[in-house]
């Protein structure tokens, strides 16, 4: 790494630290009930609720899902050696979707009451139905050793399930809707709990990506001369294959299905700077966290008190900014 | 060759190898020489790249091959990696990665396991990189170079290393004449300082100007023998029908359409 670019990287994530604080300022003082809830915190105790359970731990939970897809986003373009890679590619966004799907046909839509009950019921088997489709994947592509059959395998269980789960939505019509709203994506659920778990999960998977990071450069290189560099192949892309489905399935379930988050953050930091996977894996995650609270906050903003699915404004902020990304090299191949 | 060394710096014995269902290698034994450069030349589809990778141990193989000495099957990962320095052919896609790091990478078989760069890491990637003449640009992006830029940056990486037995695969792709004459006083240079250069070279008037030549048809070995050597030209001649031949002219070796 020479001076300059590690001068850029370390610029840019002081850039997304700042801006994160900044964000999470922000998200607790946008709401239904706006500002006021804030400035009365210290007085009116249903202000004080409002601001410590349920602004905080979404503003935070929205960072901490973007983190783990920004995350999961750039190990999967690492080891898939493929710029289009993003972190569903394994199947767990079909597996979560039919997990819930599964669960609200046979047990319905909860009624409000035992809602924070059935939550906690559909995190779980979404997470489940996340980590089940990755394991399908895995069984259909014989391991984990040919990318290119991981990649198609993924893509091979992501339809069949996807089918799988629009057919139970076509027996069920009553559940359309809250189905929507999972696979549209939202922070609106996510307590201190969710907080706690992705945390555990976003720390776990940050170590361990970045255990394996110079693995992710020297595939770079290609396989042959990355053995060549005495690295163990079989053993660390297994572990990676791990890695993206805890980063994914814990964010999944948590926060249901947000696009374009895990696709983009990897090009947005290579767009600014070209480092080694070490930092990317680190600026990625503090990108995606910082994209995701920034379209939940404007999510929440845009039209209140009504609300916004956040994963409607990822899909058409990322798409936007893919597109432009496209546009922007039209000269040389961009690697898109 | 330094009298207490091995001789011999790669050794392949009755190897088989298969690339899907096809066996590519038949019953091939061939010793290597230490401190030597050897090409191997032979047709399309011979089996020299396939070849080159078993003795880099980079796919499976029937038989036996040995490294420096070493059996390579019981050669840790790591020992071989700090031994071998391997450059492929049409591998590489990092564009993302700067030609600074990218010759870092080949320093990874000498650093513990997430230590920081060292000085002699330091040392070694920037000498690599100066004697490729890529050290001006080590700050952009591999996506960034031409062809033969590149190849040069994976030159270094592959230099960087600083392995006793370098196997290279088209070393000579995209560069331009006159970098195609500093890698070969690079390789001259290597094997004088005792390191021994292995590879396959498609363009016959380069490989003779290595100090063997191994003939490969079909997966076996048709020859090996000095580059200067009439039987090595026969030889040559011999696997290519004839369609080339092998002229004297200043001092070199040239090989030329047979028309």
């Amino acid at each position: 790494m020479n001076s300059v670019a590690s001068g850029k990287a370390g610029l840019l994530a002081a850039l997304l630290l700042a801006m994160s604080c900044g964000l999470l300022l922000m998200g607790v003082t946008v709401g239904s009930t706006g500002f006021e809830s804030v400035s009365n915190m210290q007085r009116d105790p249903q202000a004080m609720l409002i601001v410590w359970d349920i602004r905080l731990p979404r503003t935070l939970g929205a960072w901490l899902a973007g983190a783990l897809l920004g995350l999961a986003g750039a190990v999967a373009q690492g080891l898939f050696r493929n710029p289009l890679a993003d972190p569903y590619l394994l199947g767990s966004a079909s597996g979560a979707s039919l997990g819930v799907a599964l669960a609200m046909a046979l047990f319905g839509v909860s009624p409000l009451a035992t809602q924070w009950v059935a939550k906690l019921g559909l995190t779980g088997v979404a997470f489940i139905g996340a980590v089940a489709a990755v394991l399908l994947t895995l069984a259909l592509a014989k391991g984990v050793q040919h990318t290119l059959r991981l990649l198609l395998a993924g893509v091979v269980v992501g339809v069949v399930l996807g089918a799988v789960t629009s057919l139970i939505l076509l027996l069920t019509p009553e559940i359309m809707q809250a189905m929507q709203a999972f696979m549209l994506g939202t922070t609106a659920f996510v307590g201190w709990a969710a907080c706690a778990v992705m945390a555990v999960a976003f720390v776990a998977s940050l170590i361990a990506a970045w255990l394996m990071s110079h693995v992710l450069d020297g595939l770079a290189l290609g396989e042959s001369t990355a053995q060549s560099l005495g690295l163990q192949l079989p053993l660390m892309r297994a572990a990676l294959v791990a890695v993206i489905a805890l980063a994914t399935g814990t964010a999944v379930a948590q926060t249901g299905l947000i696009a374009f988050v895990g696709l983009a953050a990897p090009h947005l930091v290579r767009s600014v700077v070209k480092t080694t996977h070490g930092r990317l894996i680190v600026l990625s995650s503090l990108t995606g966290a910082v994209l995701l609270v920034a379209a939940d906050i404007l999510a929440r903003w845009l039209m209140a008190p009504q609300e916004l699915p956040v994963g409607v404004l990822t899909a058409v902020l990322g798409g936007g900014y893919l597109l432009w990304l496209m546009h922007r090299h039209t000269g040389r191949g961009p690697g898109l | 060759m330094t009298g207490a060394m091995h001789p011999v710096a790669c050794c392949a014995r009755n190897i088989r190898a298969s690339l899907g269902n096809v066996q590519v290698l038949n019953d091939i034994s061939i010793d290597f020489p230490r401190a030597r450069w050897t090409s191997i030349v032979g047709p399309n589809g011979a089996g020299k790249s396939t070849l080159l990778k078993v003795l880099a141990g980079l796919i499976p193989f029937e038989g036996a091959s040995e490294l420096l000495g070493q059996p390579m099957q019981s050669l840790p990962a790591k020992q071989r990696a700090q031994e071998l320095s391997w450059l492929g052919q049409n591998e590489a896609s990092a564009d993302d990665l700067t030609a600074y790091d990218v010759t870092m990478l080949g320093r990874l078989p000498h650093q513990p396991w997430l230590a920081p760069a060292s000085h002699a890491d330091h040392a070694a990637v920037e000498k690599a990189l100066r004697s490729t003449q890529a050290w001006d640009w080590r700050g952009r992006a591999l996506g960034q170079l031409s062809g033969g830029e590149r190849q040069r940056v994976l030159l270094a990486r592959a230099l960087a290393v600083e392995a006793e037995v370098l196997l290279m695969d088209e070393p000579l792709a995209n560069l331009d004449p006159p970098h195609q004459t500093d890698w070969l006083l690079l390789a001259r240079a290597l094997v004088s300082s005792g390191k021994t250069v292995i590879t396959v070279l498609h363009e016959i008037s380069f490989a003779l100007q290595a100090d063997e030549v191994v003939v490969i048809s079909a997966g076996r070995v048709i020859h090996q023998g000095p580059c200067g050597d009439a039987a090595s030209h026969r030889a040559i001649g011999a696997v290519f029908d004839q369609r080339i031949a092998i002229h004297q002219l200043a001092n070199q070796w040239v090989a030329l359409p047979n028309i």
